[in-house]
C-alpha cells in the first residue's frame, strides 16, 4: 500500500465520524522504484491531505517533506520537492502492517501490499 | 479535411464512437453538443468498412489509426469511382497541389491492392496497378518501407459477401496512406497467453476499446471498481494511464493463484508499470475519506451483471437473517474473519457505480461501462440507467448470444457534485428500478439467459435447418 492510497482512507464505521486519517502501524515497508512522471505528480498534489501525508510518511521511515503543504509555485519550478513527493506517494509501499482507526482504535490489517477495508457484519 | 477511414469489419456499433473519443483525445476541437461529421460513400450501407470523416489535420488522423483497435487505416483520397474510367477522371481531377509533393523523384513510394468481397489473383493485380500510369510518380519503388504508401481498394460485387450487406454497385477508391493500426498490440495481450485469468477477464481487444473510448494516457489516473484479474487496467497501463483498482474478493485481488500468478505478474507480463494501488473494500461502504472528490481522469469496469458472476456486498447475515442481532465477531477471530456478504443486484450495483463515479471523476472525466440487455423480440426502446451528472455520449452493443447482449456505456462528468444531485439521482434510480427493470431483479437476467428453449418452437422439418443463402451477419461480427 503507497502513501498515495493512504490518503484517500479512512475508517468507514457505522456512527465513526473522526476516521481520518488512519494512523500507519509499518510492518514491512520497502521501496521500490517507479517511473518519475512530473504531470501526474502534480495532478495528485491539488487532491492531498497535506498533514496526513507527512505522518504517514514518518510513520514509514520518511521524513524528508517539509511539514506545511508548499505554495502551488513550489510545483512549477522545484523538481526536487516534486521527486520527493514522488517517492513518498509512490515509491514507499507497506507491504505488511495495519492502519488504525483514530477514533475506535480498529486495525484494517495490509497483507502483501494489500489493504483489506471490508466491515465485519456489527460494523455495518 | 475529408479522410478516408476504413474500418476492420468487427464491432460495427463500437467503431464510430471509438474514432470520436480518439479524435477528442488527439486534439480535434469538437463543439459541445457536436460529434465528428461522417459521410457515407455512394450507395454503401452504414455497416460498411469505408466511412468518410472530416478531421483538422492529417497528424491527428494518423494517431488516432496508430492507437484505435477498429481502424484499419486512414487515406487521404485522390479519387473514387464505380469503374476505372470513373476514377481516372477523378483522380486527374484532384488537385496537383495535393499530388506533387508526394511523386517527386527523391521518394520512395509502393501501391498495393486491396479487394473486399472477392481475391484477385496476383496478375490481376498487377494489371489493375499498371492501369494508373497516368499518376506521374517520378520517384523509385520501394515495397518493403516506402515514404509514401498508396492504396487502390476495391469493393466487388459478388454472391459471398463475408457478411457484408450486398453492395448495389462496385466502387473503387484510391487514396495515399495518412495512418495505419498498430497490428502487433492485439497478439501481443490476447488472453491466452495471458499469466493470470479469471472466468470474466476482459478480452484484450474489448480492454482496448474501453481504454480509447476513457481516452487513458499518460498522467492520468484510471479507477476500476471490479478490479478481478485486472484486465481492464493492463490496457489503460498500456496506453500509459497510472491504474487503481479495488474487489470485494480478496483471494482474486491479493493471493492470485499463487506467488507468480496473480494481478502484479499480469502488469510484469508486459512490463508495465504496476497499479498505484489494489484494494479490497466493498463499493456499497467505500472507505473514501469525506472530503475526497474529483480524483479518478476516468473509471472504466464490467460490473458483475449476476449471469456469470454475481456481485456481493457487506452485511450478509443481517440482510439474510432479518429480525436477527447483527453477528458480533468474538475478539480473537477478529484478525482472520472474512466477514459474510449478501446479494447485491445489479441495479443497486450500477447505482453505487454511478455514485462513485459523480464524486470521484474530474469534470469531463468518463465513466466506461457495460451494462446486459436482452434482446427483446419486441424490440422496446432500451432505457439506460442515469444519473444528473452524466451525459451519456456512446452506446455500443455487442452481441452475446441470441437471448442477450451488453452494451459499453461511456458517459461523460458534466455536472459538478453535490448533495442537491446526490438526491435528484436516487430519486432517478428508483425510477429507473420501480419502472424499467423487472427482468434485472434478483437473478432475474441470470435466468433469463439460462431458460430452456420451448420445445414446441423446434421444428421437427429437417429442411427448415438448410440456409442456402449466408445470412447477412450484421452485428453478430
Amino acid at each position: 500500500m503507497r502513501l498515495i492510497t493512504h490518503n484517500m482512507l479512512s475508517c468507514n464505521i457505522k456512527g465513526v465520524t473522526n476516521g481520518f486519517p488512519l494512523r500507519i502501524e509499518a510492518g514491512n515497508v520497502i521501496e521500490k522504484e517507479v517511473d518519475f512522471n512530473p504531470d501526474f505528480i502534480r495532478h495528485m498534489f491539488a487532491k492531498l491531505e497535506w498533514k496526513a501525508l507527512v505522518e504517514g510518511a514518518r510513520s514509514m521511515g520518511y521524513a524528508e517533506l517539509p511539514e506545511d503543504s508548499p505554495d502551488a509555485a513550489v510545483l512549477e519550478s522545484d523538481e526536487s520537492f516534486l521527486k520527493k513527493l514522488h517517492h513518498a506517494l509512490l515509491e514507499l509501499h507497506l507491504e505488511e502492517g495495519a492502519l488504525v482507526c483514530p477514533e475506535t482504535g480498529r486495525k484494517f490489517p495490509v497483507n502483501k501490499g494489500i489493504p483489506n477495508m471490508l466491515l465485519h457484519e456489527d460494523e455495518v | 479535411m475529408w479522410f478516408l477511414c476504413v474500418f476492420y469489419h468487427r464491432l460495427l456499433d463500437f467503431r464510430k464512437p471509438e474514432v470520436e473519443a480518439l479524435a477528442e483525445l488527439f486534439g480535434e476541437e469538437i463543439a459541445e453538443n457536436e460529434s465528428l461529421q461522417w459521410r457515407l460513400p455512394e450507395h454503401h450501407h452504414n455497416d460498411t468498412p469505408f466511412h468518410f470523416v472530416q478531421l483538422s489535420s492529417e497528424e491527428i488522423a494518423r494517431n488516432i489509426a496508430k492507437r484505435s483497435i477498429l481502424v484499419k487505416g486512414m487515406y487521404e483520397l485522390w479519387g473514387e469511382g464505380t469503374c476505372y474510367e470513373e476514377l481516372k477522371e477523378s483522380i486527374l481531377s484532384y488537385p496537383d497541389s495535393r499530388k506533387l509533393q508526394f511523386l517527386t523523384s527523391d521518394s520512395t513510394f509502393r501501391i498495393s491492392v486491396e479487394t473486399f468481397g472477392k481475391a484477385l489473383t496476383f496478375e490481376e493485380q498487377k494489371d489493375r496497378i499498371q492501369s494508373l500510369t497516368y499518376i506521374p510518380f517520378e520517384g523509385r519503388v520501394n515495397l518493403k518501407n516506402p515514404d509514401h504508401n498508396f492504396f487502390l481498394m476495391e469493393m466487388i460485387e459478388s454472391e459471398e459477401n463475408n457478411g457484408l450487406q450486398p453492395i448495389l454497385q462496385r466502387r473503387i477508391f484510391f487514396g495515399r496512406e495518412v495512418g495505419f493500426a498498430d497490428r502487433k498490440l492485439l497478439p501481443t495481450f490476447q488472453l491466452k497467453s495471458r499469466t493470470y485469468l479469471g472466468p470474466t477477464a476482459m478480452d484484450a481487444e474489448m480492454a482496448f476499446l474501453m481504454a480509447n473510448q476513457a481516452k487513458a494516457t499518460s498522467g492520468k489516473l484510471v479507477y476500476d471498481p471490479f478490479v478481478g484479474t485486472g484486465s481492464i487496467l493492463v490496457s489503460a497501463a498500456q496506453f500509459g494511464a497510472m491504474t487503481m483498482g479495488a474487489d470485494i474478493d480478496i483471494r482474486v485481488v491479493r493471493d492470485g493463484r499463487g506467488p507468480d500468478c496473480n494481478v502484479w505478474s499480469n502488469f510484469k507480463q508486459y512490463g508495465l508499470p504496476m497499479p498505484v494501488a489494489l484494494l479490497r473494500m466493498d463499493n456499497n461502504l467505500p472507505p473514501w475519506r469525506s472530503g475526497l472528490k474529483e480524483i479518478f481522469d476516468a473509471i472504466i469496469c464490467d460490473p458483475p451483471y449476476g449471469v456469470r458472476a454475481g456481485g456481493r456486498k457487506s452485511g450478509g447475515r443481517k440482510i439474510l437473517r432479518g429480525t436477527v442481532d447483527p453477528y458480533t465477531v468474538p475478539d480473537d477471530k477478529r484478525t482472520d474473519h472474512i466477514p459474510s456478504t449478501g446479494a447485491y443486484s445489479l441495479v443497486e450495483c450500477v447505482h453505487d457505480l454511478l455514485h462513485l463515479a459523480a464524486r470521484m471523476l474530474v469534470m469531463k472525466g468518463r465513466l466506461v461501462f457495460f451494462f446486459p440487455v436482452l434482446r427483446d423480440e419486441t424490440g422496446g426502446e432500451v432505457k439506460f440507467p442515469e444519473h444528473p451528472c452524466f451525459k451519456l455520449v456512446a452506446v455500443s452493443e455487442q452481441i452475446l448470444s441470441s437471448r442477450y447482449s451488453r452494451v459499453l456505456l461511456t458517459m461523460v462528468k458534466v455536472e459538478p457534485y453535490s448533495e442537491e444531485i446526490k438526491e435528484a439521482a436516487r430519486l432517478m434510480h428508483l425510477e429507473f428500478r420501480e419502472n424499467h427493470l423487472k427482468w434485472l431483479e434478483d437473478g432475474n437476467i441470470h435466468s433469463s439467459v439460462f431458460k430452456p428453449i420451448d420445445s414446441s418452437q423446434i421444428h421437427t422439418d429437417p429442411k427448415a435447418f438448410k440456409d442456402p443463402k449466408p445470412k447477412y451477419r450484421g452485428k453478430y461480427v
